[in-house]
This record gives structure tokens, sequence and C-alpha cells, in this order.
């Protein structure tokens, strides 16, 4: 149970074949193995948010699943919906808003944003602090996220009419 | 609003055309971050890097009597297993004290314990090894055999003579005691219509920076240099006391900070764990790196706040305060830290009770004492909270007794606009504060009246709504006051090069150093500014000490007062050389020119005579068309440090509106305002985003956070599960406005601002859930205001 696996995914579009020891977190994995350091670890244990990544297109903590269990799935982590342009404009608007102090919880809290306004059009402030209550982040306050995730959704409303 | 005696007739230098002072930019490289292409220690691997974990103290004191680490050593990937003993040969142990902080007593304290244990965390044994998971493994096979010790866990009776002391040659518990008594106290109480007292309670908790205390530590046997990679907001300082414990000069030892996530005074301190990550480097000569994890942090990173004060307030019919009493008692850990030492906090407490008020008669006394718990410290806005909840605590207390209302009895005491300068009963000296403008402002946003008739339609309904306000002053700017006249080698000035490079553009080196705030913006904002150039041609290098001027870095609200001060002067310098060439250039003479918008431009016509980058190129690479005897200097250095105040003191008022659940003693906070005044501001938007973040973690500590220990010194929720912070789901929108008094100590006119939501945000809400409270002759003076302490006042459970 201790020896390498080996695992196949996709990772931010482009295929990964490799091995990895059974107990390393998909968090360490994109981290240390593919050097993707934009996914944080903040509390290693679920609570803060920061590692959150997409897989197969919903929202996960990557400290808590397991690399091997993202065998054959689709991993995108910040730089992959950086670089695709997916959330540019919801990055313009924490960039106007200084929605970010730190930057630490940012990665994870525009994908946990991204999630939100994938699913709802226009959601309110209530539905917005709600939906971003499981990512920490200690400099800002949330007010000025909040205002950027309601900005960004108002002009992606009004873009689709 | 401007109560600026009109120094500045005319236009200064930040009136100028196109300057970005007081003007909303957005911070330069924030792209890295959101796109993840920032660069944190968490980060950094280097060659042959080796990963540090530390095996820690189960007890919260006990002997070591062995530690048997030859499975260990076996294991797969391990490349040491070094004990405290071990390491004393490399780096020597310090003690946390300074001179101005008066009988200040403290034991020796090592990277890695050597005989006994102090606090549940502390190191006993590091573990090196080519991966982090394989060092936690080796720690597992690591046994420490121990005899558990007594520990002193209540501070309340750390003082007792049946209560052991924790360093037996210090001879008691005693760290610190201060006694200050200013004016008339006894004969003001006696003849008071009311006298008030009650205790205060804070519990003591930490700052959850998400990204854990991070260094990697890089010694050079070939070049005999140590390059420190760490999130520190003082990297200079690191560098001292790396050096002097490691036996080095420093300037065999660079310090570079690049992205960190979060600070907010946690890392500000030199930890034990990093002076041994320093010093395994040293040892094993390989880069080594340490990352706490989530559960060290809370173990070790340092813990704040935790003060129990007796307070007393007087107070005539009319509504005059007539004098203030406070006994203050903190427990600070065993060890009071290094270099900042761990007596600030209970000074500022004695300095700042009372501060807002025009009584002059005020007895203090503040005892910190020695606890088996993990090490307390200057945690954002040190003292402040504590001085600003028993303040303002008592003063609503006075008012609820005397049936005033709130916001009346600050009319009548708080010190008024045009009484500055003046001095604070315990002898701060206050330039220019602006209380009543504040509230004036503050009840005007919150539309006061409208508030109290809605709050009693709301009790009618059985819906208990309160409101709290809390008005607070703050220490910013520090000057060598706070720590260099006590021995220690932190800088309280700091400084700033420009240069124009080849093309035009303006490269910015500043002591300084950027976990957020907007360092790096309000520099470029000011060098952009005063200089005349775009901000886009502004380049901000910060955080490495061998490419920065020497400076105190970012902490106690410097940054902007400081760092842009020097900023402000080595630009006028570099404007002054460039219009000198220009001149010459030309054939004109400096003042006929201007820069503008990049350019040099005439200043009577504004048109334009010669871009910078080609005023640049010949400098640079035709110095041969110069007339003779003209050497340019496109390079200026300033250095700053305010000499004239020690600190330059801000002023504001808070007020929280919110409603209490009486059946589950849950707080819902509906809405929070704060009037600030940090003088010139520089960008509104990011002094608006400290305060909001920093009110965010007053409130924190208002509602929810806590380091629990039991009576064994065993800190039982040291995860983010069981130790609450504000979620985005519980924080209310906060209106933010402003009055500005600038400080005529600089140029500039900037006081600090990171630290003001802090300092009053949880009085607001303790005054507002008291508020909520009246109909039920309840009054709470503890925070956290946990719905088990609002269920208890309640007499439900």
């Amino acid at each position: 149970m201790t020896a390498p696996i080996s695992i196949s995914l996709e990772v931010n579009g482009e295929r990964v074949d490799t091995y990895v020891l059974p107990r390393t977190n998909l968090a360490d994995f994109v981290r240390e193995h593919l050097k993707l350091t934009g996914t944080h670890v903040g509390c290693e244990h679920g609570v803060c948010g920061a590692c959150t990544v997409r897989v197969n297109g919903d929202i996960v903590r990557a400290c808590l699943m397991l690399a091997v269990q993202a065998n054959n799935a689709s991993v995108e982590t910040i730089e992959g919906l950086s670089d695709s342009g997916e959330i540019a404009d919801l990055q313009a608007a924490f960039r106007d808003r200084n929605a970010l102090q730190c930057g630490f919880c940012t990665p994870g809290m525009l994908m946990a944003a991204q999630d939100l306004l994938k699913q709802s059009a226009e959601p309110d402030r209530e539905k917005i602090r709600e939906h971003l209550s499981g990512n920490y982040c200690r400099c800002t306050g949330y007010q000025a996220i909040v205002d950027a995730v309601a900005s960004t959704a108002r002009a992606r409303v009004g873009r689709a009419s | 609003m401007t109560t600026d005696p009109g120094k500045r007739d005319g236009l200064s230098v930040l009136d100028r055309p196109n300057s970005y002072i007081g003007k909303t930019v957005p911070r330069p490289n924030l792209d890295r971050l959101m796109q993840g292409r920032g660069l944190y220690v968490s980060d950094i691997e280097l060659p042959r890097m080796a990963h540090v974990v530390f095996l820690r103290s189960p007890h919260a004191h006990a002997k070591i009597i062995s530690i048997e680490s030859s499975t260990a050593k076996r294991m797969p990937g391990v490349v040491a297993v070094v004990t405290g003993p071990e390491l004393a040969a490399i780096i020597t142990p310090w003690v946390g004290v300074l001179s101005h902080l008066k009988g200040l007593k403290s034991a020796p304290q090592s990277a890695i314990a050597t005989d006994r244990v102090c606090w549940q965390g502390e190191a006993v044994a590091a573990v090196v090894a080519n991966s982090r998971a394989a060092a936690e493994d080796a720690a597992e096979h690591i046994l420490v055999s121990y005899e558990e010790l007594d520990a002193v866990t209540d501070m309340s009776t750390a003082l007792d003579p049946a209560t052991p002391v924790i360093h037996a040659s210090l001879g008691d518990n005693l760290a610190f005691e201060r006694n200050h008594d200013a004016g008339t106290v006894d004969q003001a109480f006696a003849n008071s219509d009311e006298v008030v007292e009650a205790e205060f309670i804070f519990g003591r908790h930490t700052g959850v920076t998400l990204e854990p205390r991070s260094v990697v530590a890089d010694w050079n046997p070939a070049e005999a240099r140590l390059t420190i990679y760490q999130g520190t907001q003082a990297p200079h300082m690191v560098q001292n006391i790396a050096a002097l414990h490691l036996g080095l000069k420093e300037s065999q030892v660079r310090v570079v900070c690049k992205d960190v996530g979060g600070s907010f005074g946690i890392k500000v301190h030199i930890y034990a764990d990093e002076m041994a990550t320093y010093a395994l480097s040293k040892l094993l000569r390989r880069p080594v790196k340490f990352v706490a994890d989530r559960v060290e942090s809370f173990n070790t990173d340092i813990h704040a706040r935790d003060h129990r004060c007796k307070g007393k307030i007087g107070v005539n019919r009319d509504g005059t305060i007539t004098a203030f009493e406070i006994d203050d008692l903190t427990g600070i850990g065993p060890y009071s830290m290094y270099p900042r030492t761990s007596a600030i906090e209970a000074n500022q407490v004695v300095n700042l009770v009372g501060g807002p008020y025009v009584t002059k008669n005020y007895r203090a006394r503040a005892r910190v004492v020695f606890q088996n718990k993990n090490v307390m410290c200057q945690y954002r806005a040190v003292g402040h909270p504590i001085a600003c909840s028993v303040t303002e605590g008592l003063v609503d207390l006075a008012a609820m007794k005397i049936g005033m209302d709130p916001v009346e009895i600050r009319r009548r005491n708080l010190i008024a606009d045009d009484a500055y300068p003046c001095a604070s009963p315990s002898g701060l000296r206050f330039e220019q504060l602006s209380h009543h403008a504040a509230l004036a402002k503050l009840i005007n946003m919150m539309d006061y009246d409208a508030l109290r008739a809605k709050q009693a339609v709301l009790r009618a309904k059985n819906i208990h709504c309160g409101i709290g306000i809390a008005s607070f002053i703050e220490v910013t700017n520090p000057s060598a006051a706070f720590y260099g006249v006590g021995g220690a080698k932190i800088s309280s000035q700091d400084g700033v090069t420009v240069r124009l490079d080849a093309q035009g553009s303006v490269i910015c080196q500043t002591s300084i150093t950027e976990q957020g705030q907007g360092s790096e913006s309000l520099t470029a904002q000011i060098v952009g500014s005063v200089l005349g150039v775009s901000m886009d041609r502004v380049r901000v290098i910060l955080g490495d000490t061998d490419n920065t001027p020497y400076g105190g870095g970012t902490w106690a609200s410097r940054g902007a007062g400081i760092g842009g001060e020097a900023a402000l002067q080595a630009t006028k310098v570099l404007r002054k050389n460039i219009l000198d060439v220009a001149a010459t250039i030309l054939q004109s003479t400096p003042g006929e020119l201007d820069i503008v918008g990049n350019s040099i431009v005439n200043t009577s016509d504004g048109a334009p005579r010669i871009e910078l980058n080609e005023l640049a190129r010949i400098v640079y690479f035709r110095p041969d068309t110069l007339p003779p005897g003209i050497q340019p200097e496109l390079m200026a250095t300033r250095h700053f440090v305010p000499r004239e105040y020690p600190f330059a003191f801000t002023n504001g008022v808070q007020a929280s509106w919110l409603e209490v659940d009486t059946d589950t003693g849950f707080v819902k906070l509906l809405k929070h305002w704060v009037v600030e005044d940090c003088g010139t501001i520089i960008n509104p938007q990011l002094v608006d985003e400290q305060i909001r973040g920093g009110v965010v973690q007053g409130l924190g500590a208002a509602l929810f956070e806590k380091c629990v220990y039991d009576e064994r010194g065993q800190l039982t929720n040291a995860n983010m599960a069981d130790y609450l912070v504000p979620m985005s789901g519980e924080m209310p929108d906060i209106d933010i406005g402003h009055v500005v008094s600038p400080t005529l100590e600089t140029e500039l006119g900037a006081k600090g601002a990171g630290e003001a939501g802090t300092a009053g945000a949880a009085a607001a809400v303790a005054n507002a859930v008291n508020d909520a409270l009246q109909p039920f002759g309840a009054t709470i003076t503890e925070i956290p205001l946990t719905p088990q302490i609002i269920l208890t006042a309640l007499g439900r459970i």
C-alpha cells in the first residue's frame, strides 16, 4: 500500500502520466509534483479553502482528496483558469475593488466565486457571502470580495442580455 | 473636512498635475497574486534543499530526561535528527528584555529546548529529511522521556506564593509591572456623583495568518553567507538577530522577503523554530525549509490579549467623567518574546486608557506574568483593543448609571478639536486629533436618531437590537521611542532610493515591506506624483536586505507615514537632479522647467521639451555631449524618522448595530461604521480596505476567537474547525468615513491606518450587545461574546 501508484489525469488541459505515493493529497501533488504553486495550503484539514481546485467541473478541497482519486479526472487550478481567460473579468473586478491584500486566499476565493457565478446568474450579497463562507480571508474583511463578485455577476448578465 | 491649520498654502509637491495622491488606483502587480503566480516562502525550492519538522512537547511544563532517536535517524530520507544541546553549539540563546521597560525580566530561551520544556508545543528535536513527509514519519519514531512538572496556567494565581516559579533564577513569575498615577484620582472618585466598577476579561487569541510562518535558510559555506527567505515584516531586524546569534556579521546574512501570506504582527517577531532553521542550515551546510502546519501555528504563533482588567470610572450627573482607574493583569507564556518583548501590550494599555477624554485623573497598574502557555506578544493594534474596550465599556456603564445617552456623554468628555497640541493623562503627546468632528460624522452616517427609533420599534416586537459606540486613539508612525531607546536593533527610520533608468522609467528601492497593505502602491503613487511620471513607469523593489536601504519595515502603522515620507524626499532630490540636467541640455534654467507626464515641459506654457527617455539616453550613453564639469546624478536616497513626536496619534470612532437572539445567545452583526482620521490619505481605497480588514479582525475577537487552554496547559482547540475565525457569512458591510488632520511633522502628512479597525471594533460590539440587553438588566464585560456567555448573563443557562 505504500508503493507509488500509476495515475493518468488531465491538469489544465494537459495530460499527466505519473506515479504518486498513495498518501499524497491532491494539493501536495499539484504543488510539489506539477509545481503549480498557485494552489495554496492553509490548514490541511479542509476548513480554510485556500487549496480549492476544480475536479471534473466541481470545486473541491485539494487537501482532502488523494491524488490517486484524481486518476482519469480533469483537474483545473488557478493557473488553468487564468490562462484560459475564463475568469479574466472576475480577476479585473478583484483588482479594481482591491479585493485581495496578501493574496494567499485569492486563488481559492476566485475558484469558489466562479463556481457560484456558474450556478447562479445574479446572486444577491447574502448568497455571495454564503457561498464564499468556506473560504477564509484574514486581510480584507470580505466586503471588497463580495463587491467584486457582485459587479462581475452584473456585468455578465449585462453581456448576456 | 480638514483641520489642517494651513501649513500648505499654495501647491505642494503632492498637488502637482496628474497627482496620484488621494486617488484610488489599483495596486501594481496584483495579477501575479490573482493568477497564482506569486512567490510565497512556502513555494520556494532550492537545490539540495532539505525539510525540517520539529518534534514538539506534549506537556506544558516538563523536564526532558532523554531523547532516543537512533531509529528515527535510520529512517528513509532522513538527513539528521538534532536536539537542543547539539544546536546550542551553533546558535546562542536570547533574552527578550528592553531597557526602557524598567524591571522587565525574562529567562534565556534556546532555539530548541535543552533540558526543560515550558509550553505545549515547544520544540524538543528537529528532524531534517529530504521531504516533509519523511521527516514527519521519522519524528514519530523519536522517543522522548519527560518528567512532568506542575504547570502554571491561571494568570490570576501566577503570583501567589503557593504557585511554582517557572524560572527559579528570576525569583517569581512577575515579568513586568508598571504603575502610573496622574492628577488626584482618590479625590475625584470621592467627589463624583457616581462611581462604577467592572472587570473586563479578554480571550487569548491569535493571528491565524492564512500562510503559516515559513522560512528557507540557505547557508553557503563557500561564500560563508546565509540567505534567509522568510515572510517577515522586518527583514533588517531578522538580519541583525540571525547574525548576532550565529556569530556572523550582518554582511554575512541576507534576508529576502517575497510575497507574504498575511502577517498582522505575527510575522514581526523572531521565533525559536525559525532560529533553529537558520542554525540547521549552517550545521548541515545546505538549504533547510520550515513551513509550520496549522496545529503548529496555533501552538507557536504568538498569542495576544490574554488580559483581565479591573476598571473604575467616576462620573457626575451632568455627564462629566472625573477619573479613570485600571488594574490590568496579563499572562504572556513562559518567555518574553524576542526582540520586541511581551511587555509592550500591557504598557500600551496603561498608555491608552482614557486617552480620548479630557479628565487628567488617571491611575493604572499593569502586571505581566509568566505562565506555561504559548508565548504572547504584539499582534495587530497592540494593546488598543484592551484599552478601548475598557475605556469605552466604562464610559457606557457610566452613561447607563446616570441615564445619559452614550453619544451625549462622549460629546461632553472627548477632548475638544481645538485643544491641540495637548497631552493625555498618561503623558502621551497629541499633535492634532478630531474626536468631535469624527463623532459628528459618524452620527450622521449611521443616522443615529433614526436607528434609536428603529431599535425601540423592534424592542416592542421582542427583537433585541443594540447600538454600540467606541471612540479610540491609535499609535502610528513610531519613532525610536518604541524599541530603539530600549536597546533593540530595530530601526525606526526608513530609506528610499529612486533612480531614473536608461529608458526614463523609475526604479525605487524601499526598506518598508509589503504584506498586502499596499506599500508598493503607495510608494509608486508618491514617487510618480512628486516626480511627474506615470505609475506604470515606477517599479518598486522591497523586501531584500541586499537591495534596499536600511530600515524598519512594515509594522505599527508606519509604512505610509515614515516610508512614504522617505519616498517623497528622495524623489524631490531626483526631480531636482533631473531638472538640472534638463536645463543644461535645453539651455534653460531649472526654474523654467517641470516634469509632467513623463516629459520635461516648460513651466510657463506646459509645452513638452524633451521626454525622460531621451534625457536618460543622453545622460547614460552620450554624456560626451554635455558640457564639461556636468555629472548628472539620476539616483537619490533619503531616509526619514519622526523626531518631533514619538508617535503620530490618530483617532476615530466606530459604531456597531446588531441583534441578539435572546433564546440562542447568537449575535447577528447588521452593520458597522467607522470614521477615522489618518491624516493625508494617499489611496482612499487602500485605507478603507485596511480599516475593513482590521475591523473584521476585531469582530473575530469580539465574537469568536479564543485559544482555549485546560488547567494543565493543553491548548484544546488548535485547529481551524474548533478555533473560529470570521467568515464572509457572519460579517456585516462596513461603512467608512474620514476626517483629515495631516501631521505637520512631514511634508506628506500621512499617519498610519492599519490598526484603527482592530482598535475599536470589539468595544463597539460589546457596547452594542449590552445596549441590546438593557431590558434584561444584563451587562457583559467579557469577550468573545459567545452564545454561552450571553445566555449565562441572561440567566438562561
